[in-house]
């Protein structure tokens, strides 16, 4: 049980894929993989894309949220994608679901940022 | 404690443990042949109670010992996770959504109110300096009643 993050960047945007399990163990592979990017590359705006996370818990959620606010602190846009249901409902309670925006898939995450950037 | 089957582990407060808690649990569960939807929900209530339990009982020492109980009784489960930890002065302040004692860890603050939400009922015990044990109980609708 573990987690493995994908990091690949389309010109300013950074999409961080994350497959297996994001709890209190694994949030700290995240965050640090995902702040080293933001921080070193020329990345204005992320997508997360979830397709293949089998299972979050609210430190899930915390490290999310540390990210969408330090991505809006430089300007920049965080955008979600992919999510499963189990997944979904963790946004829905928290209230995340109304300050991010959510895709249907990576490509039209995409899409939704070129207009902003 | 009623005649039905019952399963108990203690394990370490070490983060690794977490999903090792809730794979047993939900594997436990399975008997009452639950809706994925529902198992997943009780993988997340246990990784809410044992990730406590870590962090703010133990304060992320990985020397305490976490307990985690479940029990069958008909078609309802009890899950129960305690520590020996530093306890909570304030349950009704740590069950307010949102609210965090520490927020330097980048917690959202939601464990509670998620387990309010996924089980039917929470129960929670703690006396600062003692410890803290949570009861939660959720009625299982299993696969074969939804079909039928």
């Amino acid at each position: 049980m573990s987690l493995q993050v994908e990091l690949e960047q389309h010109r300013n945007v950074l999409v961080v894929r994350l497959r297996g399990e994001l709890d209190h163990h694994t949030a700290d592979i995240v965050r640090f993989k995902m702040e080293d990017a933001i921080l070193r590359g020329r990345v204005e705006h992320v997508v997360l894309s979830l397709k293949d996370l089998q299972f979050m818990d609210s430190s899930g959620l915390g490290v999310i949220l540390g990210r969408y606010k330090l991505i809006k602190s430089r300007g920049g846009k965080m955008v979600v994608c992919d999510v499963h249901s189990g997944v979904k409902r963790l946004f829905e309670l928290s209230g995340l679901f109304k300050i991010i925006s959510f895709y249907e898939t990576e490509r039209s995450a995409l899409a939704g940022l070129e207009v902003v950037s | 404690m009623s005649t039905g089957n019952f399963m108990k582990l203690s394990f370490a407060s070490r983060s690794e443990n977490e999903a090792f808690a809730r794979v047993a649990v939900a594997a436990f569960v399975t008997q009452m042949d639950p809706t994925l939807e529902l198992l997943n929900d009780i993988k997340t209530v246990v990784s809410e109670a044992v990730t406590n339990s870590i962090i703010h009982g133990y304060e992320n020492k990985p020397d305490g010992v976490v307990l985690l109980e479940a029990e069958i009784d008909g078609d309802t489960v009890t899950i129960t996770v305690a520590d020996e930890g530093r306890g909570i002065e304030d349950i009704d302040l740590a069950r307010q959504p949102l609210y965090t004692s520490r927020p330097e860890l980048e917690r959202s603050g939601m464990g509670f109110t998620i387990i309010e939400n996924f089980m039917d009922e929470l129960d929670v015990s703690s006396e600062p300096g003692k410890g803290t044990r949570l009861r939660m109980k959720k009625r299982i609708e299993s696969k074969k009643a939804l079909f039928n």
